[in-house]
This record gives structure tokens, sequence and C-alpha cells, in this order.
């Protein structure tokens, strides 16, 4: 479970911003949440002080602006981010793609790190504008089977959330299931 | 390889024609060799002028954001909009402010303009140095390629459907001969009273 190289192995790594909007997020150890917990401060306080949510659009471009901020800094977070949300207005799915020089990307599917070499391969061949969830999932399960595969390291599985017009929530996800050699 | 110009990959091209303008860009995205986007268009309207911003993607972001404020606010206090040449002096000194530490972005600006009917474009360096032409502006990763391909096929008072032509092929041509450039492009011709928008697809590769 521990040992020299794993502290954790259950790391929740995403922030609810607010009803409709979650962020992921990886990078430098310290800088990560302290940003993430800085971004979902503000946000909650614009819903408090103004009794309505940002829309994914403006969360992410108001997330870009304090990165790029950041960027120019005597010491910039080092965090790279995804951003999901459903727009409550317009009720259509969002998905922004931030890295550490606040480079911000609308995109229909997006990984940061090792995982695009992996996955975005696969994502290129299977998804299409029009799948449904249960599609997403499978799509999903070749992504984390490759990633099993593949990656050098043991990533001690996935932890998998569902952003939809019902709102925000974890789902099941068994990692225990070998990978077969593809 | 880590200059911050050519990291995210991308090209814009501006021309001249008979009594209108064209300005180009592609629509990648990338982070050295691998492409993220192939949906993030480098040219930017404000009123009447159009910019064009290649180089490093969060800088063509922030900038855009900057000059879509700057822009606004001189539209509130002058109650009308801003001229090409006056937009190119804005994006001039806000550049040289920061001389000492810079956007890495690479500028080009389209535009007629509505007292003279003239048509206008330039191109910028990181720090503001303005670069008029009156025949065309290249910028971006395929800036060497687009050189090539504008000086082949560019000529003096094309009319608006044969500057389309000529500029599409300039900037398809010379993406085509390089990676960090291409997957699809913008292209607006702007005439006197009229902006045509379109996409092309381009190669996928």
């Amino acid at each position: 479970m521990r040992g020299a190289t794993i502290l954790k192995a259950s790391d929740d790594k995403t922030k609810q911003l607010n009803q409709n909007t979650l962020m992921a997020f990886s990078g430098e150890a310290g800088d990560t949440v302290q940003f993430a917990e800085y971004i979902q401060a503000n946000i909650q306080l614009y819903s408090m002080r103004n009794d309505t949510d940002l829309g994914p659009s403006a969360v992410a471009n108001f997330v870009r602006g304090e990165l790029a901020r950041s960027l120019r800094s005597r010491k910039p977070y080092n965090v790279n981010l995804l951003l999901g949300g459903m727009d409550p207005i317009t009720k259509q799915p969002h998905l922004y793609w931030l890295d550490y020089l606040a480079s911000l990307a609308p995109l229909p599917y997006a990984a940061h790190g090792y995982a695009q070499y992996y996955c975005l391969s696969i994502l290129d061949k299977h998804h299409h504008p029009d799948i449904d969830f249960e599609q997403g999932l499978k799509i999903l399960r070749m992504c984390t089977d490759e990633l099993k595969r593949r990656l050098p390291i043991d990533f001690k599985g996935m932890l998998v959330k569902v952003i939809d017009k019902d709102g925000i929530r974890e789902i099941d996800y068994d990692m225990s299931k070998e990978v077969l050699p593809a | 390889m880590s200059s911050p110009f050519a990291i995210n990959g991308g090209a814009c091209v501006a021309m001249v024609g008979k009594d209108c303008v064209a300005i180009a860009c592609d629509l990648r995205l990338g982070l050295q060799s691998l492409t993220v986007s192939n949906n993030f268009p480098k040219i930017f309207s404000y009123g009447d002028v159009y910019l064009g911003l290649t180089g490093l993607a969060t800088d063509v972001s922030t900038v855009s954001d900057l000059f879509r404020y700057k822009v606004n606010m001189y539209r509130l206090r002058e109650e009308r909009q801003i001229s090409p040449q006056t937009m190119a002096n804005l994006v001039s000194t806000s550049l040289y402010e920061k001389r000492f530490g810079p956007y890495f972005v690479s500028p080009v600006i389209a535009g007629i303009n509505h007292k003279t009917g003239k048509p206008f474009i330039c191109g910028f360096d990181s720090i503001g140095c303005i670069d008029f032409a009156k025949d065309f502006i290249v910028s971006g990763t395929a800036s060497d390629q687009l050189f090539g391909t504008c000086e082949g096929l560019w000529e003096p008072d094309l009319e608006p459907e044969d500057l389309f032509e000529t500029i599409s092929q300039a900037l398809l041509n010379a993406v085509d001969r390089d990676a960090l450039s291409g997957w699809g492009a913008h292209v607006y011709i702007i005439e006197k009273d009229k902006v045509t928008k379109r996409l092309l697809k381009g190669r996928q590769d």
C-alpha cells in the first residue's frame, strides 16, 4: 500500500468549484492543492455574492487569468488542469484543457502529461461528438487499460467522476481486473 | 527547440488586394510535436480591424484579451471605431511597455481605413517594432515557408475572389511544409462594406 514511492493510493485530485463545474489538477506537489483551493474559494465566493453560478467558460477564463498572472510572477504555480462542466443556461457540456503556461483550449477530450501520449490516439480513433454515456465509459476503459498496460509505474487505479445535468457524482470504477497484453 | 515562439506552433498571413485585404491563420495548438487542439483560431476582430497573433498560446490569449479591453475602452471614450493605423500604434506601444519581459507573440494587423477607404496591413516583432508593408505580412513557425509561397503567388491589385485563392494557397502550401502548423485554417476577406470568413479544412496530418 505505502512505500518509498507511494505516499497514498487513493488521492482525490479533483475539486468541485460550484454546482456544475469540476476541476482536476496535477503538477508540482504543494502548488496543485494551494492553487486549486484558491480557485475553489474564489468561485464559491462569486456564487455566494451573486446568488448564481458562473458557467464553465467563465470559470475557465477566470482560472486562465489567475494562472497567466502567476506565470509572470517570481514563483509561478506549476499546475496542469482539466475543467469539466455543464452550462447551466444552455445545458451543454464543456471541457477545457489548461496547462501550467496558462494555454487554454476547449476540447472534446483531453489529457495531461504521459497520459496524452498513451490516450489521445485511442480517443482520436474512437470518440465521436454524439456518443452516449455508456459508449464514453467504454472508451475511458480502453484508455485506462492502455495506461495500465504501458505506463512504467503502477498508478494505483483511477477515480472517475461524472458531470451531467443532475450535477456531479463519483462512480464505481473497478480496476482490479488484470489487463491482458495487447 | 525551446524558443517560446515555437512551443505551440502556428502561422498567420495578411495580404493587400484591390480595395480589399485578407488575413488568414492556421488552427493548430500543440506542445512541441504533440497536437493538443485543431480548433485554436489566431485571428481576432476588433470592430473593423483584424489582429492575427502567433507565438506562445498563453500570450496569444492574454494579448487578444488585453486588446479587447483596450479597444472597447477606446470606443467608449471616442464614440467611434478604432482605425487600423491607430490600432497599429496601440499594439506597438502596448508591446513596448513589456520591453524587458515581452509577450512572446508576432502580431499581424489587417483592415480598411474607413476615412480614406485604403487597405492597411502591418506586422510587428514581439517588442512592438512596426513592419509596414504594401504587399503581404507573414508570421509564425511557418514564416519562412510563407515568405516563399507569398513571393511566388502574390501580385498587385487582386480582386477579392482572386485574393482569397492566393492567400489560401499561400497559407495551405506553407503549413504543409511546417510540422508545427496546419490542421485547418480561417480566412477573412475584408472589403469596404463586407467581410467574408471562410473555414478551410486542410491536411489533417
